[in-house]
């Protein structure tokens, strides 16, 4: 089977419903692993067991970037390519990145009170982090404005391909400014330069919830070409009755 | 065993249940909404509209890998 084959709606309706099962399974048991290793591994001696946020914090903050640079290289393929999916796959995605930055909002901002002191801080990685999902909100929007999907399909691409602008923003915002956040320790030239009682969690609830927004992504994406059937056959219904 | 969380326990657990009530959101969302747009389908076929194909819009061929 070709790559082409697997672009066709129908074809991946199919596939994802014998892969989604395997998906869900991997899914749980590397979260089930993932929160144990959380809840057992070892006090930090600077933050104590504020630390364990960090287990939560990290991969949710990995996929808010991940999302949208998945969305990009799904706009690219409904700009340059005009495929369908494409834009299914963009559109699907949203809701779910949305979701990962709201948490990586929220658990910052609570691993912040008791280490930094403050809830919040205008700096420059907090502040860009709330411009993306500020973007996600928008692109949301923006889909339910515009009637016809496909138009609201290139709308969203520009859109998208616009914000992927702030991605390196974000990354490397604690190395071009001062700011309360503390600079990369995990994916930085040199290696990681935390313990492997941190280390090795915090890559299995990577992991874990990676494998969340690909189950998702996959389940949302299936709802979507569905929803584009209950349209079409809606249309075909209105124009024999207008007929 | 009970878990020693420290001073911050409920900055901690507040995260995890966070977290924990965001996923639930987002499973819901998806269930509920495959639910509903294959009724919406199951309701449009039985009122005689079909797609141009004539296969069903729910029913998804095997794949042929």
């Amino acid at each position: 089977m070709s790559l082409i084959d697997l672009a066709n709606p129908t074809r991946f309706l199919a596939l994802s419903a014998r892969v989604l099962p395997w998906l869900v399974a991997a899914t749980i048991i590397l979260l089930a692993i993932g929160l144990y290793q959380s809840a057992t591994a070892p006090d930090d001696y600077q933050q104590g067991a504020t630390v364990k946020i960090m287990f939560i914090h990290v991969p949710n903050a990995w996929l808010s970037m991940f999302v949208w640079g998945v969305m990009s290289v799904a706009s690219l393929g409904t700009l340059v390519w005009r495929h369908p999916l494409a834009d299914v796959a963009a559109k699907a995605a949203a809701p779910i990145g949305a979701a990962f930055t709201f948490l990586a909002l929220l658990t910052g901002s609570l691993w912040g009170r008791p280490m930094w002191g403050t809830y919040w801080e205008w700096d420059a990685r907090l502040t860009s982090v709330l411009i993306l999902f500020l973007m996600y909100l928008g692109l949301m929007a923006l889909w339910r404005a515009v009637e016809d999907p496909s138009r609201a399909a290139r709308a969203a691409a520009v859109l998208t391909l616009v914000g992927a602008l702030n991605l390196p923003i974000i990354k490397f915002s604690v190395d071009w400014w001062n700011t309360l956040h503390q600079p990369a320790s995990v994916m930085r030239m040199g290696g990681s330069t935390l313990d492997k009682a941190f280390l090795i969690p915090l890559l299995v609830m990577a992991v874990a919830f990676t494998l969340l927004f690909v189950t998702l992504h996959l389940a949302a994406m299936r709802n979507e070409i569905l929803r584009r059937r209950v349209r079409s056959l809606q249309m075909m219904q209105a124009g024999r009755k207008a007929a | 065993m009970i878990m020693s969380l420290g001073p911050y326990a409920p900055f901690i657990v507040i995260s995890y249940a966070a977290a924990a009530i965001v996923v639930a959101l987002l499973i819901g969302w998806v269930v509920i909404d495959y639910r509903n747009q294959t009724q919406r389908l199951r309701e449009l076929e039985r009122s005689g509209v079909t797609r141009r194909s004539g296969r069903s819009a729910i029913d998804t061929p095997r794949t042929t890998t």
